[in-house]
């Protein structure tokens, strides 16, 4: 598409943003430059109803990419087909420069591929070191190893900042929305992950909920992890994001470091496919083709 | 809140329930987060443990609490109307009748925390009882034949939680069929291991007779219960201990000092109730009947199970929310098979107790009422029928209660019919207690 190959693609363009590499493996990089991830031309067909067509994005560690698009742009189908809940039908993944296939949800976690699901997937009645551990959990003696465990989901959470629950040890049920997507999102990382993927992370949340988590956005990416959020808030994506990715009918039509962008350009592009005000293709979709795409998420 | 566009792509039920969800949150408050706590690891001091704890008595997460005051409260009433309630005699005897309740009850609690439930577990049981005194009759020795009954039982509930789980039927009408067909299969092997008996098979082996009916001598009472209590306590204490050294949190020590007292003091108890004189006329007998250990290890080891171990945790989770366990990489197939497995061992373990009770396994066999007394005594102490919430330790209580009221009403010299009827009023209160006093707690395990 347009902006593929422009220089605003790399890293570098965003001087501050710029990882430590501290917990990232590098090791494999063949191109220390490249972003962590790229996707080139893909797709996803559902039978003949193509909800992605040939997407090129590119996400980069240390920042923090929104993904925004009206609703049935596509949003949802291609965090899935990152995620493993969907095989891609056409296209390339590279991941640290490597091609990669991802059929699985187990490949994109072995990857360090975490996603943070809007029902955020906690057991209410757990309490927060055993939410956090669930599924890799210490053994001493072959019994749970509770210490380990509470210190652990701690240093993590101090790690992030998450300073807003009183006790590890209370059950998820009783947190609030940002807390608990704050959980959510430190058992996300406490797995290695290097790209962590939220969809709609402030929905549903009041202002200083939001504002919790949207720190905790921008701390993930000043730690070095790649960011990809999926918002309908333009207040929020403006806030945290260091690049913004605009989806229109299935197709990716504008990606660019925030500040190229503005709330007016931004809607323009999400619900006409391009700006007047920021040159862009993809815009000469035919009409008809919206209920299409829109149908299948709907 | 903020002007979010409820308009998600995402599937519809979901923003909805977050944003009641996150109103309500809104309002979460210090109090909220002091009631979801346990008090053992937030407190500091036995003061500041106390208010934790009523707290969370308030706000309905009072655990094991309401089943404690609702079993003194029965024994105050039973023991105002008739002083024989409280005597050695009845009390044990009491603990020998109530005993195959309490372990259905334990049965019960694996399933019940999937969120899934068991109706066949008392024929079952019943089977696997037959199998062992079967195998008995034949010369195997007593444990292969417990272990041959606990297999047999084990295997049956398996099958049950393979249909369950793989073709994903409903567990109550699965268990539903269990329990008919294990009402045939006793009737069979009844008649196949014991033919021309009058349908019922004998138990004629002493170690399995003197779980109900021998008890341990007053010396061997005094050892186990202090060997017990001993062994708790350098539990609580290097728990505490190991805890302080790794900089964490743990409770004030006088707390962790009075719960040891608790146990020994309530260990003292049934050790002096179990050792006084209960024969008529000159006979002497005395001691604590076998059973109370057997109940005691029964208990120990699935609260092991269930709160110390990957399985026990999982179980939990499953029962919270079944879809966070599968995207946590848990086995869901692998763990609810297991967990009706131990479901049907322990109701094999309740079937042997009913033996020794009554001498041997008979075809009029009670099992569709049984594993009901089971259900009761899991929800009176606190088992959630929607999974993720509840304790075997309640279980114990639960049919406790259950014993007690039968045990009481009897004495009283009410008939079967009001029995049954005033057992169902305690149920109803039970459970209602239980429900006004989770509703509105916070917790949204609470349903």
């Amino acid at each position: 598409m347009v902006n593929l190959g422009q220089p605003d693609d790399a890293p570098s363009a965003q001087a501050g943003g710029a990882p430590p590499g501290a917990d990232i493996g590098q090791q494999d990089v063949t191109d220390p430059s490249a972003p962590l991830l790229r996707l080139r031309g893909v797709g996803k067909s559902f039978g003949p109803v193509h909800a992605l067509t040939d997407v090129d994005l590119d996400i980069p560690a240390g920042q923090v990419t929104a993904l925004v698009g009206d609703n049935g742009a596509g949003k949802t189908t291609l965090i899935k087909c990152v995620a493993g809940i969907w095989e891609a039908s056409s296209g390339q993944i590279l991941w640290n420069g490597r091609q990669v296939h991802i059929r699985g949800p187990k490949d994109a976690t072995a990857l360090g591929i975490a996603t943070v699901y809007q029902d955020l997937a906690l057991c209410d009645n757990l309490d927060i070191v055993q939410n956090m551990m669930l599924g890799h959990e210490p053994l001493r003696l072959g019994l749970l190893d509770e210490m380990t465990m509470e210190k652990t989901a701690k240093q993590t959470l101090a790690d992030l900042a998450v300073t807003t629950v009183r006790s590890v040890r209370q059950t998820v049920g009783s947190l609030s929305g940002g807390q608990r997507q704050s959980v959510a999102v430190a058992k996300a990382v406490m797995l290695d992950a290097k790209l962590v993927i939220m969809d709609e992370p402030t929905a549903a949340l009041g202002v200083s909920q939001t504002e919790l988590v949207l720190g905790l956005i921008t701390r993930l990416a000043s730690r070095g992890h790649a960011v990809v959020v999926i918002s309908h808030n333009l207040n929020d994506v403006f806030r945290v994001a260091d690049r913004i990715a605009v989806l229109y009918l299935g197709k990716l039509v504008a990606q660019g470091p925030a500040s190229e962008f503005d709330r007016q350009s931004v809607v323009d592009i999400m619900t006409t496919g391009a700006s007047t005000r920021r040159g862009n293709g993809g815009g000469d979709e035919p009409a008809g083709s919206r209920g299409v795409t829109s149908g299948l998420e709907g | 809140m903020t002007s979010d566009r409820g308009d998600s792509d995402e599937e519809p039920g979901g923003p909805v329930a977050l944003v009641t969800d996150a109103e309500r949150m809104e309002g979460a408050t210090d109090e909220a987060v002091l009631a979801s706590s346990s008090p053992d690891l937030i407190a500091d001091s036995l003061g500041e443990y106390t208010r934790v704890w009523l707290r969370r008595v308030r706000s309905g997460e009072s655990g094991i609490l309401p089943v404690v005051f609702g079993l003194i409260a029965i024994v105050a009433y039973f023991q105002i109307r008739s002083s024989l309630f409280l005597s050695a005699g009845n009390l044990v005897n009491l603990i020998t009748q109530a005993a195959f309740i309490v372990t259905f009850g334990m049965a019960e609690v694996f399933v019940l925390l999937l969120g899934e439930i068991d109706l066949s577990v008392g024929y079952n049981g019943a089977c696997g009882a037959v199998i062992t005194l079967w195998a008995l009759s034949g010369g195997v020795p007593w444990w292969l034949a417990v272990l041959a009954g606990l297999a047999f039982s084990g295997l049956f509930a398996g099958l049950e939680g393979v249909l369950v789980t793989w073709l994903r039927l409903p567990s109550f009408v699965v268990t539903l069929a269990g329990s008919l067909g294990g009402l045939g299969l006793l009737l069979a092997l009844v008649d196949l291991s014991a033919p021309n008996a009058g349908g019922t098979i004998r138990l004629s082996n002493n170690v399995l007779n003197d779980i109900e009916g021998g008890a341990m001598s007053p010396a061997a009472g005094w050892i186990v219960m202090i060997a017990a209590v001993v062994l708790f306590a350098v539990f609580m204490v290097t728990r505490d201990a190991r805890r302080r050294a790794h900089k964490l949190a743990a409770p004030p020590i006088t707390v962790t000092i009075l719960k040891i007292a608790v146990m020994a003091i309530a260990g003292v108890a049934v050790v002096l109730i179990g050792n006084s004189n209960r024969g008529v006329g000159f006979a002497v007998v005395k001691g604590v009947p076998w059973v109370v250990l057997v109940i005691l290890v029964l208990l120990v080891t699935w609260t092991i199970l269930l709160n110390r171990t990957r399985f026990g945790r999982y179980v939990y989770a499953i029962g919270g929310n079944a879809e966070s366990a599968r995207r946590a990489g848990v086995n869901l197939s692998r763990i609810r098979v297991v967990a009706f497995v131990l479901c049907g061992v322990t109701g094999a373990i309740s079937g042997i107790i009913w033996a020794s009770q009554l001498g041997g396994m008979s075809s009029n066999f009670n099992g569709g009422q049984y594993v009901l007394f089971g259900v009761a005594a899991a929800v009176i102490g606190g088992t959630s029928l929607f999974g993720g919430r509840g304790r075997m330790i309640g279980a114990v209580l639960g049919g406790l209660v259950v014993g007690v009221i039968y045990n009481g009403l009897q004495l009283l010299g009410f008939s079967a019919p009001a029995q049954d009827m005033w057992t169902a009023v305690v149920l109803l209160a039970a459970v209602t207690v239980d429900a006004l006093a989770r509703r509105g707690s916070g917790s949204s395990a609470t349903r």
